[in-house]
């Protein structure tokens, strides 16, 4: 590795060389800022439609039967506005529809801390049955081999094909909070089976659920007319 | 926004997912410090105040440069940062200290192309964290950071008075030795869940 | 942290070779330790993040050739550490339209790439002081041994921790993977193989030599 410059001259000894310092520095800032904006804008195109055929991918993962993903922003007040291509938004939701244009349910993303680090889930809900119907593990640092089954388990993910998350009158919260229950136990409709080994990796998608479905699926309840009707 | 508590922060950048024997930040200090407990603590400290600086600033550069609409300058601004940092400190030490100062040597310089500085930026913008949390999260990534460097000194101290073979002495060893502190350290997973 | 020899190099073959044995920038000079251990968990991963540093280094070491002769002694390392930092900046955004997947496996060890010893240790040492054709060759070179290091690492950390090869499973159903290898710790505990099984073979070189 090199040697640090020598700091030992001082300013004022070379007020040229600074001059010429600052020149030199600033120049390479500048063509290093042209540069990099350059490249961005070039490649900015072909980068939105892989994040969009991503999102689609991962949509079509938590909801049987989707054709088409439409993004909704949701707003301060709680309404849902429909975002185009690839605009940024403080929350958002994502639409999914069948074949012949109707809505077969909606995409939410959730997250919250694992075993190891933040899991991040995306779930599909379908707000006619009041169901959870599928779940897709976005990112998780958990064990290899033991937390991380929650992402590939064949038997826990069937646990999210049909989950009860009915939501109260007031539509203030579940009737049923979700239940993380032993491996082979589950009974309800509104239960999760544990992974034996990764108990708490396990509990901790209930969790993020959990703190998920009180806040979210109301707005989605409330605006069903705006989700019906495909953009 | 992220919702995690200071605590935790803290707890997680200093144990549970250690700088240096989790994330692989900082390692050719770490590797490179020679068994001198006391050196590897100073060169922690001279760490960790360089991270807590950069946080700062790294956070007030991401802010403006959403504002701009400019993210892409995000690296090319937070590096040289950094570097500036690492100038000051260098000068602060050489007027303040410069017994500390020769005995840190060529690993003061280095700190800027020490990993774990860019790191903080790097996770505190990922992760959105707000101003504080970033400077709880800087302040526990640098005392993992010297925690880990202090461990390994001490070890290698040790080690200098024990019958090492010598085909195993040097990098080898060290790296042995940072496999089993990293095993050791995965035992804090889970802490504060 | 040793110091690589720089040369007046006529651009031969020598220097392009040297990179990847003799002058190996991870095993020899224990170099670029960061990436080799936190992306090297799967062939795929390692394989991607070598190329995306050789790349780095080599546009790098061709600006910093090329401006050798302008830039003031006392600002050049800034001066070379932004340049690394435009390409590496270039390269995220590359690796985006080219697979979205491997970009976010590889995280931010990407934009790491920056503080990659490797890089501004040839800037440094060679390309500053060497013309351009040279300093493409000692880019390249260097580029293919980090490249030979971090793979050979990937690929035998994600054999025995996964018990496959770029995902293609080897061993079938029964096979239980040594998880502990695609953990930081397995990271450390290669790499410290290898260097150990490096040191033996030189010993045992020299012995033969005597």
């Amino acid at each position: 590795m090199s040697e640090a410059e020598q700091k030992t001259e001082t300013p004022e000894a070379n007020p040229a060389r600074s001059g010429e310092m600052i020149r030199a520095l600033v120049g390479v800032a500048a063509v290093s800022g042209i540069l990099i904006s350059v490249v961005f804008q070039w490649t900015l195109p072909a980068i939105k439609a892989n994040r969009a055929e991503a999102l689609q991918k991962a949509v079509f993962a938590v909801i049987p039967g989707v054709k088409t993903v439409v993004t909704f922003e949701v707003t301060q007040e709680g309404k849902l506005v429909a975002l185009k291509e690839d605009k940024e938004a403080e929350e958002k939701m994502y639409a999914g529809y069948d074949q012949q244009g109707q809505l077969a349910g909606v995409a939410l993303e959730a997250q919250g801390q694992g075993y190891q680090d933040v899991i991040k889930i995306l779930y599909g809900y379908n707000p006619e049955k009041e169901h959870v119907v599928g779940i897709n593990i976005l990112d998780s640092k958990e064990t290899p081999g033991l937390g991380d089954k929650i992402g590939k388990d064949p038997k826990f993910l069937a646990n999210f094909e049909a989950l009860d998350v009915r939501l109260k009158e007031d539509r203030s919260g579940a009737v049923h909070p979700l239940e993380v229950v032993k491996q082979g136990t589950k009974s309800k409709a509104w239960q999760i089976d544990s992974i034996t080994g990764a108990t708490i990796s396990s509990k901790a998608v209930g969790k993020i659920l959990n703190a998920s479905v009180p806040q979210r699926l109301p707005v989605v309840q409330k605006n069903l007319d705006t989700l019906k009707e495909k953009p | 926004m992220n919702t995690e508590s200071l605590g935790f922060i803290f707890l997680n950048a200093t144990l549970i997912n250690n700088f240096v024997l989790s994330l692989f930040l900082g390692i050719c200090p770490f590797l490179g410090i020679s068994g001198k407990r006391d050196t590897a603590l100073r060169m922690g400290a001279a760490v960790t105040f360089v991270m807590l600086v950069s946080s700062m600033a790294a956070f007030g550069i991401h802010h403006v440069l959403v504002w701009l609409d400019a993210l892409y300058l995000q690296l090319i601004a937070y590096i040289a940062v950094i570097a500036s940092t690492v100038q000051l400190v260098e000068m602060f030490i050489k007027k303040f200290s410069p017994t500390l100062f020769k005995a840190l040597g060529i690993y003061l310089p280095l700190i800027t192309t020490n990993c774990a500085i860019l790191g903080v930026a790097l996770f505190q913008t990922l992760r959105e964290y707000s101003f504080l949390q970033s400077l709880v999260f800087a302040l526990g990534a640098g005392v993992g950071f010297t925690i880990a460097l202090g461990i390994m000194a001490g070890l290698r101290e040790e080690l200098n008075l024990a019958d090492v073979p010598s085909l195993v002495k040097g990098a080898a060893l060290t790296l042995m030795l940072a496999g089993v502190m990293s095993l050791a350290f995965m035992g804090f997973g889970g802490l504060g869940g | 942290m040793q110091d690589m020899a720089g040369q007046t190099a006529a651009p031969t073959l020598e220097t392009f070779l040297e990179g990847i044995w003799k002058e190996n920038p991870v095993f020899i000079h224990l170099l670029g330790m960061c990436p080799v251990l936190a992306v090297s968990n799967s062939a795929v991963n390692a394989l991607s993040m070598g190329l995306a540093t050789t790349f780095v280094l080599v546009l790098s070491n061709i600006v910093v050739s090329s401006i050798r002769n302008l830039v003031p002694s006392q600002v050049r390392i800034a001066m070379f550490i932004m340049v690394i930092a435009t390409f590496v900046t270039v390269a995220e955004y590359l690796l985006q339209t080219i697979s979205l997947e491997i970009y976010a496996a590889l995280g931010a060890y990407v934009p790491l790439i920056v503080v990659n010893c490797i890089i501004l240790g040839r800037a440094e040492s060679f390309a500053s002081k060497n013309p351009i054709l040279p300093s493409i060759l000692d880019g390249l070179g260097t580029g293919v041994g980090f490249i030979i290091a971090i793979f050979m690492m990937g690929a035998l950390r994600e054999i025995l921790g996964s018990g496959s090869l770029f995902g293609v499973a080897l061993f079938g159903d029964q096979f239980e993977p040594w998880v502990v290898m695609i953990l930081p710790s397995g990271g450390f505990f290669v790499l410290g193989f290898i260097l150990l099984i490096l040191a033996w073979t030189q010993e045992r070189m020299k012995g033969e030599a005597k």
